[in-house]
């Protein structure tokens, strides 16, 4: 079954259509890396897919496990297993790290139906996967990506990713801002989440990413379409003759 | 001229009857006539079964309120008050007037109460059902007070108070806030209906936290609550005011008067959550909350700490302060205000530095959403023989959409060159980022909202005492719900 599939997607930002007809599809068990050049639509899809207010579909659907997607809220894709780890996570000054991600797992198993688990359960969860992402237990207690370091911003998104366990996950720029050892941090953390009933798009502007967590397929992204769809080796094509050289063969 | 006012001017009669032979009689009347004159404030006294002295500072107050005017430099509009056509004096409901059961309760706040938690037993007291026989709060405030005696404390209604401890009460009475310090101080000190009192004996540690929770079914202290705490030397005690559950109140108008005294090296910690009526959507019907609260840190290396957390009321005029008297005394002020709708605040805290080493801390977080408007209004005053005296303002406001308002109006008067004052102020909104971060963490928008404003509130929260704490962070949420579309 397809996780994901965008079937000619549509979307408009402040009148402006930035996505113009995307059609994707993304089979549970995959990683699909979107690759594009600056400006050329990928946090739009990320925001679209994720159900940002001001992200208008003006045409095509999305479905998420068969489900039509278009019409629910953010939160709503959160507590049906989307996730979004974001390009430049936010600062929630004040906010207790740990009782963000408590709140939040809460927040979606009840929208679930499930039991809310208590804080000595969420402790214990947290810090099991914290201590695989090197994140230290003082991190945990400080307020949520206040004053963190780009890294550790990055790294924070991957544990709400191992916490959440979604069966859909889009890592917007994970790599973006990171050096080479955050970096490899992050894409252990990543591949250790990749799994049968689970599937990722990794939308990214460089190949460098891409030979840490190896994609099944590789689109390259430019003018709002969906130019060239490939193998792992299209990122390498891509890094060789850059955008230009691929947007135009297409 | 009707019966009513027949009647009251026979239990007058009577009152000062009682005076003269000190007889405890009860009188019939349940509610005063309509108006403010001097047979009122009599009518009130007798009601308390005070002795001469109260009657007379009353009625000195009285006379001072008629030559006074109403204060008008608060940023707040609301339509003139008629004082004469307001009722000063309402006794208690009795049994049979209340609701029978929870379902003769208004469902909105029920609503509420279910919201933050609040168990059934206490859902009843606080909705005002008449209390049956099973209901255990006796058995609480029986245990609480042998606790207390034991400890040598005294906390009891202040009428009770006037009658049982005058020495006590004419030693400090008015000795903070004046009888003539401001208009709607001084209506209290003529009116006031009831209130607390406490007084904690030297060198002792008040064994718990002190509740108007425990007492609000003892006596409804109406809409000009009065309240008296001296720490006598090197004592301690917290107390809590109000409670984060809305109450009924048929009051508009509320005007108390809240004094402490802190001795030599003694500590007051006072908290208030205020979660009264702010209105309906259109900003009918709010209550007016116009406080007095003063501290006087009169002893060396006395410490008071004021903690409010204002989400009620649909104005609220309000200024706890410190007179920082003692040497080396410390005040503090740690305020959420929070506005939606309609509401109006015009709060913030006066820090009069006199001893020298005085230091003062004042954090103010206020949060505006709808079209409300919210004002910090501080001012810090060193005199000129506070030698180091040290401020510290942190005044942060945090606004919800686009039609409300932030203010802030920091006063600071300095006459020793050896000061340091030091004054932080930020405003900011609630970005658009913030907000989807939340729900794409699969919070509903009005947890996402309730949670970053519990951030943004975070270093007042924590000055709370626990259990109030957990109530408060949930209050916040709930007096934002419909602040963001």
């Amino acid at each position: 079954m397809n996780m994901l599939e965008i079937d000619n997607l549509h979307v408009t930002v402040d009148g402006k259509e930035i996505l113009k007809g995307i059609t994707l599809s993304v089979p549970a068990g995959e990683v699909h890396a979107v690759m594009g050049p600056n400006g050329s639509g990928k946090s739009t899809l990320s925001y679209t897919l994720a159900g940002r207010e001001g992200y208008e579909i003006s045409g095509g659907r999305i479905f998420y496990q068969g489900e039509d997607l278009t019409k629910l809220l953010p939160e709503e894709r959160a507590a049906k297993g989307m996730f979004l780890a974001l390009q430049y996570p936010v600062e929630i000054p004040g906010v207790v790290t740990l009782t963000f991600l408590k709140t939040a797992l809460n927040a979606q198993r009840r929208a679930r139906g499930e039991p809310e688990l208590d804080a000595m359960r969420v402790l214990r969860l947290v810090r099991e996967k914290a201590t695989a992402l090197k994140i230290p237990e003082d991190m945990l207690k400080r307020p949520l990506n206040a004053g963190f370091s780009g890294g550790e911003k990055k790294r924070m998104e991957i544990l709400q990713m191992a916490l959440f366990e979604p069966r859909l996950a889009i890592l917007d720029e994970t790599d973006s801002g990171l050096d080479i050892d955050a970096l490899k941090l992050v894409a252990e953390g990543v591949n250790a989440l990749r799994e049968p009933n689970r599937a990722m798009v990794v939308i990214t502007h460089y190949q460098r990413l891409l030979s840490y967590i190896v994609p099944d397929r590789v689109h390259v992204l430019a003018g709002g379409r969906i130019v060239k769809s490939g193998g792992a080796d299209l990122a390498l094509e891509l890094e060789n003759s850059g955008y230009e050289g691929v947007v135009e063969a297409a | 001229m009707g019966a009513v006012l027949e009647t009251t001017e026979r239990v007058a009669d009577l009152a000062g009857e009682k005076y003269k032979y000190g007889f405890v009689t009860d009188i019939e009347m349940e509610r005063a006539e309509r108006g403010l004159n001097e047979d009122i404030v009599r009518f009130i006294s007798a009601k308390k079964h005070e002795p001469e002295w109260m009657l007379e500072w009353r009625l000195e107050a009285f006379r001072r309120w008629k030559e006074m005017t109403e204060p008008n430099w608060a940023r707040v509009h609301y339509p003139p008050i008629d004082y004469q056509n307001a009722y000063y004096y309402a006794a208690p409901k009795s049994q049979a007037e209340r609701p029978k059961n929870l379902d003769e309760v208004d469902p909105k706040l029920l609503e509420t109460y279910k919201k933050l938690g609040i168990p059934l037993s206490e859902q009843k007291l606080l909705a005002g059902v008449a209390v049956d026989a099973v209901f255990d709060s006796v058995s609480v405030a029986t245990t609480f007070k042998a606790k207390l005696t034991e400890a040598g404390v005294i906390f009891c209604p202040i009428s009770e108070a006037i009658r049982d401890y005058p020495d006590l009460v004419r030693k400090y009475l008015g000795t903070v806030v004046p009888v003539t310090d401001n208009f709607f101080a001084t209506l209290n000190s003529a009116v006031f209906s009831d209130g607390t009192f406490v007084y904690v004996p030297k060198h002792v540690r008040c064994p718990m936290e002190l509740s108007t929770y425990f007492r609000i079914n003892a006596s409804e202290t109406g809409q000009f609550e009065r309240t008296l705490i001296i720490a006598d030397e090197g004592s301690f005690v917290s107390y809590l005011e109000g409670c984060t559950a809305p109450k009924r109140d048929e009051n508009q108008l509320h005007a108390a008067v809240v004094e402490l005294v802190a001795l030599e090296n003694a500590e007051i910690k006072y908290s208030t959550v205020q979660n009264w009526y702010p209105g309906d959507e259109e900003g009918k019907g709010g209550i007016y909350n116009f406080v007095t609260k003063r501290g006087d840190c009169r002893g060396r290396a006395s410490k008071i700490s004021w903690t409010q957390v204002e989400t009620g009321s649909g104005i609220t005029w309000k200024y706890p302060s410190c007179i920082l008297r003692g040497d080396d005394a410390v005040g503090e002020f740690y305020s959420i205000a929070i506005t939606n709708n309609y509401q109006q605040a015009d709060t913030g805290t006066k820090m009069i530095h006199l001893g020298k080493n005085t230091r003062s801390r004042i954090v103010s977080k206020g949060i505006s959403a709808g079209r409300a408007q919210n004002t910090y209004r501080g001012l810090v005053s060193i005199n000129a023989r506070a030698e180091n005296a040290r401020n510290h303002t942190q005044c942060d406001s945090l606004l919800i959409g686009a039609r409300c308002g932030a203010h802030t109006v920091p006063y600071i008067e300095s006459r020793n060159p050896s000061a340091k004052v030091e004054h932080e102020a930020t405003t900011s909104k609630i970005s658009d980022d913030q907000l989807f971060y939340c729900l794409a963490r699969g919070f509903p928008k009005e947890e996402a909202v309730a949670l970053i404003v519990n951030g943004f509130c975070r270093e007042v929260l924590q000055q709370l005492p626990m259990e109030f704490a957990v109530e408060a962070q949930k209050l916040v949420g709930i007096s934002l719900e419909g602040s963001v579309g």
